[in-house]
């Protein structure tokens, strides 16, 4: 657990970066650090492990002031991850990850089998990678390494300073869904620097919005979303929130189960009596595996034979467990008011349409605004 | 690959011209130096150089790490500036200036038999490239790699140890790379200041005006330079770390 309690950090010239903040992370939470350049974000987070050292206030650790501690034995209990170029380039992707490991003075064994299973934990083949260096990986695989070599000894608390910043968007975002994926397993107490409204509501359980070295809001992404504290919180967060506020659904919870489906070989006719006594316009193809193949719509009496000769093959689809935003992502990209919902394995699950996001989204703020 | 070709050509030749030059009976109104005296010179130059490349860097090095440390880093602007106008002074000055105060010719310092005054004057000359490279290769490390291990609760002492100075090592080593290479060159003036080395047959070629004895002595100090630079080299590579060389295979 971390708290601060009214931190504050004014340097010799008088300068204020941070002024009284004070927040509460749980244990397990993921707190996001949220702000303009400028904001005091990364001088707070600088706080926890005393890279910068506090002029006001205090912060405990599990109850205790950092202050008290020994400042190195209180690094090494906290997990550090910063941006890829944060690697030491001369030392192996072993080297860096058992960085901390060795100088709390883990017998060789230990950190070595450590090494290989955070490297596997982070997605990467520890045969192959482990003895690389990281000017031998992409700029992907250096961020892996550096998530990994922060929990190098398993610290219970975890800083990370914009750890997905210097990368394309794609795979920044695959990094998001593999951290997300990994914190479920492991647990950690996170403090997560980052000016990118979009990452802190994907990632964050609480984000602390700040802005010019004081915290505006304090909240769940969904507060700071649709229950905005004040004007700044508003622009902050733009115009665009619900838009936004698609990243905290996710497409089960407003996806349709079951739609009439009907398999690849068999009549057409039959089909078209179907749709024709249940008044449907269009039925989902699965094939007997129940992975999902395409639509057949309701047509005239005696074209085609069987229902793979007159279907619309398409893979077009939704997963079942990503966010809203990327299945509209998906639906206007290819045009469709309604799409597939899928598993991981291809398999039917239900249907997402068009009117269901909208509905929800109205719901929502409905529901979330103030009175 | 092509660069050591070149420098084994250059080689070749100047070790050749001296030898064509040294068989000669007479060349003009001289009589070409003998191999044994060529030899001496040689050595003599050697010394000079080695003994100035040492002094330059137990100073150099520890001064320009030094004045990246917190609390010495408002002494690195007039310090540079200082190695800096050393270097702006013609070498020939510099030289010129050690003789009033240190003397002329050879002093017997512990056991050899040594010019002071060229060996200071050269250790002036030469400071500049190392003094430089050494804060450089410190104050050029991403801060974020020096961050990054602070942050993971390394000491000064271990940071300094384990990431700064083998990341500064290659760099450092070309300052001491680029410093020889320009001192051996230089010291051919210590023969101004009667200290020998392969100097003083460069002068006495130019004193007699006979252009091939000036070759005699020249040719065998672009030897030395070319050698001591190919050496020096060899060592910056075999210290620069494994990391820093290989590049990106998979991207």
């Amino acid at each position: 657990m971390i708290r601060l309690d009214n931190v504050t950090k004014v340097y010799p010239d008088g300068t204020e970066a941070v002024r009284e903040v004070s927040l509460e992370v749980d244990e397990g939470e993921l707190c996001v650090l949220l702000g303009p350049s400028g904001c005091g974000k990364t001088t707070t987070m600088k706080m926890i492990n005393r890279l910068i050292p506090i002029t006001g206030g205090a912060i405990y650790i599990d109850g205790v002031d950092n202050t008290m501690m020994d400042e190195n034995e209180l690094r090494r209990n906290i997990g550090y991850a910063i941006q890829e170029i944060g690697l030491f380039p001369h030392m192996t992707v072993r080297q860096n990850i058992e960085t901390v490991p060795a100088l709390k003075g883990w017998p060789k064994d230990k950190r070595n089998k450590r090494a290989e299973e955070l490297l596997e934990l982070v997605g990467m083949d520890s045969a192959e990678f482990i003895d690389k260096y990281p000017s031998e990986l992409s700029g992907g695989q250096r961020q892996r390494v550096g998530v990994a070599r922060s929990l190098g000894a398993d610290p219970p608390i975890l800083l990370m300073d914009e750890p997905f910043g210097a990368i394309d968007p794609i795979t920044r975002v695959r990094l998001q869904d593999e951290f997300l994926k990994i914190q479920r397993e492991i647990k950690k107490t996170i403090m997560f620097v980052t000016h990118d409204i979009y990452e802190a509501i994907k990632m964050g359980d609480k984000i602390a919005l700040m802005n010019m070295g004081r915290l505006v809001q304090y909240d769940t992404p969904a507060n700071l979303l649709y229950r905005p504290r004040n004007e700044f919180v508003e622009d902050f967060v733009g115009t665009d929130r619900a838009l936004k506020g698609l990243q905290l659904i996710k497409v089960k919870e407003v996806m349709t189960g079951s739609p009439p489906t009907v398999g690849p070989d068999e009549k057409a006719e039959t089909a078209r009596v179907r749709m024709e006594r249940e008044e449907i316009d269009w039925m989902a193809v699965v094939n007997d595996k129940g992975e999902f193949l395409g639509w057949i719509e309701r047509m005239e009496p005696g074209k085609g034979e069987i229902v793979r000769q007159v279907m619309k093959s398409s893979t077009v689809a939704a997963t079942i467990d990503a966010v809203l935003n990327e299945a509209l992502s998906v639906m206007l990209s290819s045009r469709l008011n309604i799409v597939a919902v899928v598993d991981s394995r291809n398999r039917l699950q239900g249907t997402l349409s068009f009117d269901a996001i909208q509905n929800t989204l109205a719901e929502v703020t409905q529901r979330e605004k103030p009175e | 690959m092509r660069r050591q070709v070149i420098l084994i050509i250059l080689l070749t030749t100047c070790i050749v011209v001296t030898i064509c030059i040294t068989n000669m009976g007479k060349v003009g109104v001289m009589t070409p130096f003998t191999y044994g005296e060529i030899w001496m010179e040689t050595r003599r130059h050697l010394q000079m150089v080695l003994i100035a490349e040492f002094a330059v860097i137990l100073i150099g090095v520890p001064l320009g790490i030094l004045v990246t440390r917190q609390g010495f880093r408002k002494l690195a602007t007039p310090i540079v500036g200082v190695a800096n106008a050393g270097q702006s002074i013609p070498s020939m000055a510099i030289v010129a200036i050690m003789v009033p105060i240190l003397g002329m010719g050879f002093k017997k310092v512990l056991f050899i038999e040594l010019s002071v005054s060229a060996i200071v004057a050269l250790s002036i000359w030469g400071l500049m490239p190392i003094l430089r490279n050494s804060y450089a290769a410190i104050n050029n490390i991403n801060p974020a790699i020096v961050e990054a291990a602070r942050g993971m609760g390394m000491t000064r002492g271990q940071i300094a140890r384990k990431i700064e100075l083998p990341l500064a090592l290659p760099v450092i080593m070309t300052g001491v790379r680029v410093s020889t290479v320009v001192v051996v060159g230089t010291a051919t003036l210590a023969a101004l200041i009667a200290a020998g080395g392969l100097g003083r047959i460069i002068l006495a070629g130019v004193f007699s005006g006979v252009p091939l004895i000036t070759l005699q002595g020249a040719a065998p100090t672009a030897a030395l330079a070319i050698t001591l630079g190919f050496v020096l080299e060899r060592i910056e590579s075999w210290m620069t770390p494994r990391g820093l060389k290989v590049k990106a295979g998979i991207s």
